[in-house]
C-alpha cells in the first residue's frame, strides 16, 4: 500500500505546516469533497448508474444518499446519451449535477450530448447560461479489464473547447480539485484512475481548493523535466526514487488539469532543463502527450538539447491476459530507463533493462497493491 | 378550457398569420445574402406551435429544434432579436453566436433550440427534471420532428420522463420528410410512434396539425392531462412543409409525389382558417387587411432593427469566451 512516507509530495509544504495530519484514502477524499459541497450547496446532486449502490462506487459515494436524501443522490437508467443531455438541461436551470460513470468507456455513448450541448451551450447562446457539471469518469486498469474497460480517452475530451479536463493524482489534489470542479461554472471531465482509489495520503478535513489550470511541481530539478498526469505521476515519482543514486536532477510536473493546460510551468521547466519526457497514461498517437510536445516545440524549441521522448501506452487496445498487459503498461522502470537513455547514463542501463524484462515475465503486474483483489 | 371563442380564434389567427408573414419575409430577403446562415422555414407548419403554445405561460419552458422560428415566435420570443440573430448581429438573441438554429429568449421561457436531430430532447427532459428536483410545477414543452423519433435518444427520453413522472409535453410535428428522405425509407409502415410512447407508460394524443382549432383542442387535453396527473404526455400532429428543408425556395419538384403535394397545399393551415373565419363572419376582409398591414409594419421595423444593428466586435481572445 502506498503511503505518505513514500509520497511526501501528496501534501504541499504549506499545508504540511498548518494542517493536522490525517491520512485517508483517495476514494474517501473524493467522498468528502462531494459530501462537504452537497452540505454547502443544495443545488449539487449526484447521478449515475449505481451512485447509491451498496459499494458506493468504490467507496466514493458511500452514505451520501442516506445523509442527503434520494433527490440528491440518484441512480439512473442505462441511457448515457439522454442522461448526459438531462444533466445538461438541469445545469442550465441552475442545478450543479455530478454525473458518475464507473468506466469512461461507457461514457462514449454520451459524447453527442457532451460535445454538441454541454460543451457549447454557454458559447452558442452568447453566454446567457452556465453549464456547471462534473463528469466523474473512472479509467480502468488491471485484473484483465481488457479492451473496453481500460481506456483513458483524455485527449478526446481535451480536444473539445468548452470542456475542462482534470486528472487528479493524489489524495490531496483529488479533494481540492474536485471541490474546484464542482464550484466551476463549466462542464468538467474529472478522470479518476481506478488504481488511485486505494492510495492513502494526507488530506485536510476542511474545505479547500486546488485551482483548475495549475500544475503541481512535485519535485524540483535542473537536468531533465518529466511531465506527467494521473496515475503515471506515481510511476514517475517511483522512477525518481529508483534513480536517486544516479546524480540526475529531475523536475517532475504533475499537470493536475489537462484543460486549461498550465503551459507556463511546463515551459519554464523545459527552458531550464532542455530535456523533456512526457509520461501519459494513454495511447501515443494524438494523445495528450502530443499536445504537450507541440506546446514545447512551438514555444521553447530553441531550449531543447535533445529530442523529447514520450512514455505512453502502445497504440493498441489493452489486452486482457496479464502476460500481455504486463507489456502494455509502462512502469517506473520504463520511465527510469528513458531518463537514463536521454541523459546518456549508461552505467545501469543494461542491468535495469534486464531487471524490467524479468519483472514483466515473472508474474502478473495487474494490481496496484495487495488490497486490490478484483474483480474490477 | 379548450373552447375556441371568437375572441380567441382571432388571436390565434393573428399569431399564425404573423408567423407566416415573418417566414415569407425572410424567404423574400434571403437572396440579398445578408442572412448568412441556414434557415429552416416553418411555412405550412405554423398552426402547431400557435395552437400548442397558447396553453402555456411565460414561466413554462420551451425547447426545440432546427425549424424553430415558429416555436420561438409563438412562445413570445422577440422578433427583433431573432432577425438580428439571423443577420449575425450583436443585438441577436444569441449575440450572433448561434444564428437561426440557436434561438433563445430566457425572459419568455425559451431555453434554446438546436439542430442535431433529437439533440435537444434530453436537454428539455433535463429542464423538466430540474423543475421537479426544485419542487416546481412549471411545464416544459419539447418540439421535434418525426425524424427525431428515429433516434435512440427519443426512447431514452420517453423512459426517463415516465420513470420520473415529469411535467413534460412532447410535441412531434410529423411533416413526413427528413430533408429529402420520405418516411417510407426511414420507418417501417408498421412502426407506431404512439404505441412506442404508450409502451413507456406515456399518454398520447394526435391530431391534424393543419387545423388550428384542432391543434388547440388536442394540446389543451394534453396539458390538462399533464397538470392533473403530473405525468408526461406525447402528442403528434400531421403536417407538411411548403419550402425546401433548408432555404427560402419553394420545394424543388421531383422528390415528393405531385398528388401528395397537391393534397397538402389544399390543407394549408392559414388558408383553411382564413376561409373558416371569413365564412362564419368572425373575420372580415377589412380586418384581415388591417392585420396584414399591422404585421407588415412590425416586420419592417424588425428587419430595420436587424439591418441597422452593429455586428459583434471581433474578440482576439474569443477562446476565453467559451468558458463561463
Amino acid at each position: 500500500m502506498l503511503n505518505q512516507a513514500l509520497f511526501p509530495f501528496l501534501t504541499p509544504m504549506k499545508a504540511q505546516q498548518f494542517m493536522p495530519k490525517r491520512e485517508i484514502k483517495f476514494s474517501q477524499a473524493i467522498l468528502e469533497a462531494q459530501d462537504q459541497l452537497m452540505t454547502l450547496d443544495p443545488n449539487v446532486y449526484i447521478i449515475g448508474l449505481g451512485a447509491p449502490d451498496p459499494k458506493g462506487l468504490f467507496g466514493t459515494t458511500l452514505g451520501l444518499q442516506e445523509k442527503h436524501g434520494k433527490d440528491r443522490v440518484l441512480d439512473m437508467p442505462i441511457s448515457e446519451n439522454a442522461m448526459t443531455g438531462i444533466v445538461t438541461g438541469s445545469a442550465i436551470m441552475g442545478l450543479r449535477p455530478i454525473m458518475t460513470h464507473q468506466r469512461v468507456d461507457f461514457f462514449l455513448l454520451g459524447l453527442d450530448q457532451l460535445i454538441n450541448n454541454s460543451a457549447k451551450w454557454h458559447y452558442m447562446f452568447g453566454g446567457q447560461n452556465n453549464v456547471p457539471i462534473v463528469f466523474r469518469l473512472f479509467m480502468g486498469r488491471g485484473w484483465g479489464q481488457g479492451p473496453q474497460h481500460s481506456q483513458s480517452l483524455q485527449s478526446i475530451f481535451s480536444h473539445i473547447p468548452g470542456l475542462k479536463v482534470v486528472t487528479p493524482s493524489t489524495c490531496y489534489n483529488a479533494k481540492g480539485l474536485l471541490i474546484s470542479a464542482i464550484e466551476d461554472n463549466n462542464p468538467v471531465v474529472f478522470l479518476e484512475h481506478r488504481w488511485l482509489h486505494s492510495v492513502h495520503g494526507e488530506v485536510p478535513e476542511k474545505v479547500y481548493r486546488v485551482p483548475l489550470g495549475k500544475a503541481n511541481l512535485v519535485s524540483k530539478g535542473n537536468d531533465i523535466t518529466i511531465v506527467s498526469n494521473s496515475h503515471m505521476t506515481l510511476e514517475s515519482w517511483k522512477a525518481i526514487k529508483l534513480l536517486e543514486k544516479e546524480n540526475i536532477s529531475i523536475e517532475l510536473i504533475d499537470l493536475q488539469t489537462l484543460i486549461p493546460l498550465d503551459k507556463e510551468t511546463i515551459l519554464q521547466s523545459v527552458k531550464k532543463t532542455g530535456h523533456v519526457i512526457v509520461v501519459d497514461p494513454d495511447w501515443k498517437t494524438c494523445g495528450f502527450s502530443s499536445e504537450v510536445l507541440s506546446v514545447i516545440t512551438e514555444e521553447a524549441f530553441d531550449y531543447l538539447k535533445k529530442p523529447p521522448i514520450r512514455v505512453t501506452y502502445p497504440d493498441h487496445p489493452c489486452p486482457t491476459s496479464w502476460v500481455l498487459s504486463n507489456h502494455y503498461y509502462p512502469t517506473s522502470k520504463d520511465i527510469a530507463l528513458t531518463v537514463l537513455k536521454m541523459m546518456n547514463k549508461k552505467t545501469h542501463l543494461n542491468s535495469l533493462t534486464k531487471d524490467l524484462l524479468e519483472q514483466k515475465a515473472q508474474g502478473p503486474l495487474d494490481i496496484p497493491d495487495s488490497s486490490f483483489t478484483g474483480p474490477f | 378550457m379548450n373552447q375556441v371563442t371568437e375572441k380567441l380564434s382571432l388571436k390565434l389567427y393573428y399569431e399564425m398569420l404573423r408567423i407566416r408573414m415573418v417566414e415569407e419575409a425572410i424567404g423574400e430577403r434571403y437572396s440579398q445574402q445578408q442572412m448568412r446562415c441556414p434557415v429552416h422555414l416553418s411555412i405550412g407548419q405554423e398552426a402547431i406551435p400557435v395552437g400548442v403554445l397558447h396553453h402555456v405561460s411565460k414561466t413554462d419552458y420551451l425547447i426545440s429544434n432546427h425549424r424553430a422560428h415558429a416555436h420561438y415566435l409563438a412562445k413570445g420570443g422577440s422578433l427583433k432579436k431573432m432577425l438580428a440573430e439571423i443577420y449575425g448581429k450583436s443585438t441577436g438573441c444569441s449575440s450572433g453566436k448561434g444564428g437561426s438554429m440557436h434561438l433563445i429568449d430566457l425572459e419568455q421561457g425559451i431555453v434554446g433550440t438546436t439542430p442535431i436531430v433529437g439533440g435537444s430532447l434530453p436537454v428539455g427532459v433535463g429542464v423538466a427534471f430540474a423543475e421537479q428536483l426544485k419542487k416546481k410545477t412549471n411545464l416544459t414543452v419539447i418540439f421535434f420532428g418525426e425524424g427525431a423519433t428515429e433516434e435512440g435518444v427519443w426512447a431514452e427520453c420517453l423512459n426517463f420522463a415516465s420513470l420520473r413522472s415529469l411535467s413534460l409535453l412532447f410535441v412531434c410535428e410529423n411533416n413526413l420528410y427528413s430533408v429529402y428522405s420520405p418516411m417510407s425509407v426511414r420507418q417501417s409502415p408498421k412502426r407506431d410512434r404512439e404505441a412506442i410512447a404508450k409502451a413507456h407508460g406515456i399518454e398520447t394524443f394526435t391530431g391534424s396539425g393543419n387545423d388550428l382549432e384542432q391543434v388547440y383542442q388536442v394540446a389543451g387535453k394534453a396539458v390538462e392531462y399533464i397538470k392533473e396527473k403530473a405525468a408526461p404526455c406525447y402528442v403528434e400532429f400531421s403536417t407538411y412543409r411548403y419550402r425546401e428543408h433548408c432555404g427560402p425556395f419553394v420545394d424543388p419538384k421531383g422528390y415528393r409525389p405531385e398528388a401528395e403535394e397537391k393534397f397538402w397545399y389544399q390543407q394549408c393551415p392559414l388558408k383553411l382558417y382564413t376561409e373558416k373565419l371569413l365564412k362564419n363572419n368572425s373575420l372580415t376582409e377589412d380586418q384581415l387587411n388591417r392585420f396584414r398591414q399591422e404585421i407588415k409594419l412590425e416586420i419592417e421595423e424588425a428587419f430595420q432593427f436587424a439591418e441597422s444593428s452593429p455586428f459583434p466586435i471581433f474578440n482576439p481572445n474569443e477562446s476565453a469566451t467559451v468558458y463561463a
